[in-house]
This record gives structure tokens, sequence and C-alpha cells, in this order.
């Protein structure tokens, strides 16, 4: 009677359980065993498939890691603001004793990036770049909601692996797991123009994460101007190929606000201001 | 000689009747195909997390084994009360030390290679290339800094009055030389007198094993370590190995048996 009794309240119980809020009986092995407390490993493998980009020459927490404050691996994708800062080759330091002397020939001691041909610089050997995206895979299993795991592991998907298709698929997961990210807006972006070479959708897709970016708070605009400036500077550059020049303009003034280098970017407004002068007055010539 | 080779022969023999070497060697198996199962991204020439695995679960398996197999030996007989008669034939205490130290160091390289044959057929699966010389320089290493492990654990089965205490110590201190036997100097550094010349003493006392972990050249496909490091390298172990073995003799000579 009382077995009956357990297994009919279980029975009436479980349904509402699985659709409490907090409930981790859905979800992977992962997030029923370790909760919460995954998000601690995510950051590890993070910082894992970092080291494997280095072929395993990578700073411990005795080492000077001022020169991976940012991972390379994201600093290489061209959307993330990098903090390094110091000697990314030379962390170790000089050599402090003979055994620290002797040591240095049995693990990794010099600096290099997998997209580069590795340790022993073979260019053809670029995708083994490919190494970096388990610990990539995991730490976003853990980490759903970290949105540079998501940028990284599809822009070296899409770059060196020529996964596109993949590189699509790992986006959307992202923007399911973080609606509205302009980050993953900006780099489903660029492979919607570098690798489908489909304008249209790119263009849309920018603009969306341009107003993503501007309805932000400005402090939340200070943390992050380097997205913005990125997001324009492609806006601007898709407009200049379509011909809308004073579109372009627009959007590299709008690059040029939150430019640490504004200089550069009102080199290319000069360019265009230019060029819209020659457009207007196609039949000046030149008096010499 | 020959008495030497003749009690190793038996710890070898123990090795493979007892079921630790086997226990440890299927779950590595098991644990490394299941990971090799997992698809990433469409992509079946991933590798290296799949060799990290593979040879984290060798050393794991390789310390377990070099630690408890040399404490249970002294221990071991003489609670088969088997060490007087093994001590009254023509086998000196030295002999049974050193026979013991090789039957356990023999040991664990029979296991090293069982590990380490898989650990390459698994890595082939996926980069379809054997570096044989670096397999090699790895597993010697590997093998050398084992048998310091092993003097250890042999001075310590000598020492510490049960073989479980001794393995618990022995798995702390040797966890903790590879972890920061590495850092210790920079450690020194910043604390006080006179703590910071007793770690500094510490680490150019200690044996350090880290130096034989060369998991991440193997993991990364880096060059050959050269040759002439390689072989300071052994003779760096051979003399610790010594310095323990002379050791745990010294405390067997004065140690009774009965």
């Amino acid at each position: 009677m009382l077995f009956i009794f357990c297994f009919g309240l279980a029975a009436k119980l479980q349904p509402q359980f699985q659709a409490m809020p907090l409930s981790r009986a859905k979800g992977d092995i992962l997030n029923v065993v370790l909760g919460d407390s995954r998000r601690l490993f995510a950051n590890e493998f993070y910082v894992k498939a970092d080291a494997y980009y280095h072929s395993g020459y990578y700073p411990t927490m005795f080492d000077d890691n001022a020169a991976f404050k940012t991972a390379h691996m994201a600093e290489d994708t061209g959307a993330v603001n990098s903090k390094n800062k110091g000697d990314e080759a030379g962390f170790l330091g000089p050599k402090r004793n003979w055994i620290d002397a002797f040591s240095r020939h049995f693990y990794p001691d010099h600096h290099s990036h997998l997209d580069e041909g590795g340790p022993t610089d073979e260019l053809g050997k670029s995708d083994q770049v490919r190494e970096i995206l388990p610990w990539l895979k995991l730490s976003a299993d853990l980490d759903p909601d970290n949105v540079q795991t998501y940028t990284v592991t599809a822009f070296w998907l899409r770059e060196r692996m020529h996964k596109v298709a993949e590189a699509d698929a790992v986006l959307h997961e992202g923007l399911r797991n973080c609606p509205g990210s302009y980050d993953i807006l900006f780099e489903l972006g660029r492979l919607y123009d570098e690798s489908y070479h489909d304008k249209d959708r790119a263009r849309n897709v920018w603009e969306e994460a341009a107003r993503r970016w501007n309805n932000l708070s400005p402090a939340e605009k200070q943390e992050n101007p380097f997205i913005m400036e990125q997001i324009a500077t492609h806006l601007a550059k898709l407009e200049e190929d379509a011909g809308n020049l004073p579109r372009a303009a627009e959007w590299f003034a709008t690059a040029q606000k939150v430019s640490r280098t504004p200089d550069a970017i009102q080199v290319q407004i000069n360019r265009l201001k230019g060029k819209l002068g020659e457009d207007f007055n196609p039949l000046m010539k030149p008096l010499y | 000689m020959r008495n030497i080779f003749a009690v190793a022969g038996v710890v070898i023999k123990e090795l493979y009747r007892r079921k630790d070497f086997y226990v440890l060697f299927i779950v590595t198996i098991l644990i490394c195909l299941v990971m090799a199962s997992v698809n990433i991204f469409n992509d079946a020439k991933i590798a290296r997390y799949l060799k990290e695995i593979c040879l984290l679960l060798v050393w794991v398996s390789s310390l377990i084994i070099a630690i408890t197999t040399p404490a249970r030996q002294i221990p071991a007989e003489r609670e088969n009360r088997t060490l007087l008669p093994l001590l009254a034939k023509p086998l000196t205490r030295l002999e049974l030390i050193v026979g013991k130290f090789l039957g356990c160091w023999l040991a664990c390289g029979v296991a090293l290679l069982c590990f380490y044959i898989f650990f390459g057929a698994l890595s082939a699966t996926r980069e379809h290339e054997w570096p044989l010389l670096q397999y090699f320089q790895a597993v010697m290493l590997h093998w050398f800094m084992l048998g310091i492990v092993v003097a250890l654990s042999l001075l310590g089965s000598l020492v510490f009055a049960a073989p479980s205490s001794n393995s618990t110590i022995c798995f702390v201190v040797v966890g903790g030389i590879l972890f920061v036997g590495r850092h210790l100097d920079q450690i020194a550094l910043t604390l006080k007198e006179p703590v910071r010349t007793i770690v500094y003493s510490l680490y150019f006392a200690i044996p350090h094993l880290e130096l034989f972990d060369v998991r991440d050249l193997v993991i990364h496909n880096w060059p050959l370590i050269p040759w002439t490091y390689f072989c300071l390298a052994l003779l760096y172990a051979l003399a610790y190995m010594t310095v323990f073995l002379t050791g745990a003799c010294l405390v067997f000579r004065r140690k009774a048996v009965n």
C-alpha cells in the first residue's frame, strides 16, 4: 500500500517538478550533476582552449600573465578588444637557476599560434586550430551565457576549418541562449558577408547589432566601444562596395565616435567625401 | 645477481596475478573509447584532447601502481612471516631490497608499455602517424620517473607503520612535486626568512619529478628533446633512485624482522 502510494505521489509530482524554473531535472548530465558550479569549470576550459592555441606554451598562476589577459584565440578573430600588455613570448622570464634552465627543455618553451603553423611554423598545417574546438564546445556547454565562446568557435570553424554550416549552427545556438547579443550578431553578419556572400542579410544583421548596442546604457557602452567600431566599419565598407557612399560616410562617422583611432577613420571619411565630390561633378577636369 | 632477479621475478608475477593493473587498464580503455566517440563539429581529425585524456589516465594509473606495489612488498612479507625464511636463505638484506625495487620497477615498465601501446594506437587512428622516437623519449622518461617513485615508496614502507599511510604520504608528496615543484623557488621569494631558506633548500633537495612529465610535448607534437638533455635527465633519475635505495638499505639493515 505504501509503495503504491509513493509511486502515485511521485508520478503526480514529477511533471510539476520538471516544469519548475529552477529545476535541474531538465538539461544535460553536466547541468544535473554540477548545477551552477559548472560555470566555474567553463572558464577553465576556455583558458584550456587558449593553451591549446599556443600548443601548451601558456603561463601558470606563478608566471607573468599580463600578456594573456585576453585570450589570443579571441583577439585574433578581430572582434574582441585586447587587454594584453607586455611580452607574450617572454612570460617565463630569464632562467632562474640550473634546474629551471634544464627543465625548459622538457616543456613547451616558445610562443606560437596554431593558425600560424604551431611550434614548427608549418603554415600548411594552420587547420590544426581544430584542436581548440573540443574545449570551446565544453566551455559553451558548461556556461551557455558566455557570448565570446560562441563567436570564437564560429570564427575558427568558418575561417580555418571551412565548416560554415557548423559555424552558423553555433551562432544560432548562441542567439538562442543569449538573445540579442550584438557580439554574436556581428559574427553572424561576418559569416553571411564573407562565407555566404549574402550582403543583404549581412547588412540586416549588422544593423540589428548596431541597434542593440545603441540601446545600451552609457556605462555599458563605455565598457565595449570596440565592437560598435567594428560593426560600423563593416557596414561602411558594405555600403561603399554597394555604391551607397553617403550611407558609408555616415557609418564611418559613427565608428569615429567610438574609435580609439579617430584620425585613421577620418582619412576614410575624407576619401569618401572626395569620391562623392567626383561623382557629383563628373565633368570637372583637373586644371593641370 | 641471480638472487636479485629471482626476487624481481616474483614481484612481476605478483603484478599480473593481481587485478590492479587489469582494472586500471580496462578503465583507461573504456574512458578513452567513450571520449573518442564524441562528435565534435563533424571533424574526425581532432586528436589532442583525446591524447591528453589518455595520457592523464596513463599517468594516474602508473602512479597508483608505482606507489601501491612497493608499499606492500616488505609489510606483506612480514605479515605472511616469509621475511625471516627469505633472509635465512643466502639472500642478503641488500639483495632483497634491490630485488624488490627491480621487480616493482620492471613491473611498472611492463604496465607502461601496455598503456603506451594503447595510447599510440589511439592517437594513430586520428593523426595517422607514429612519432616513435618521441614516444620512446616519453616512455623512458616516464619509466625512470616511476623508478624514483618506486624507490621512494620502498623507503617509505620501511619507515612508516602501515602500507596505507605510506601510500597516502607518497601520493601527497609525489602530487605536490608534480604540481608545485617547478615553482617552489618563485614561491620561496614571496616568503620571509627563515621559511624562505627552508623552501629554497627544499626546491634544490627534492627530486624534480615534473621534469619527466613531457606530456605537453607529446600532445602538441613538439620536436624531440635534445638527446644530451634526455640522457642527463635519465642520469638525474638514476642518482635519486640510488639515494632512496641507499636510504632504504640503511634503514632495513637496522630493522628487526621478527
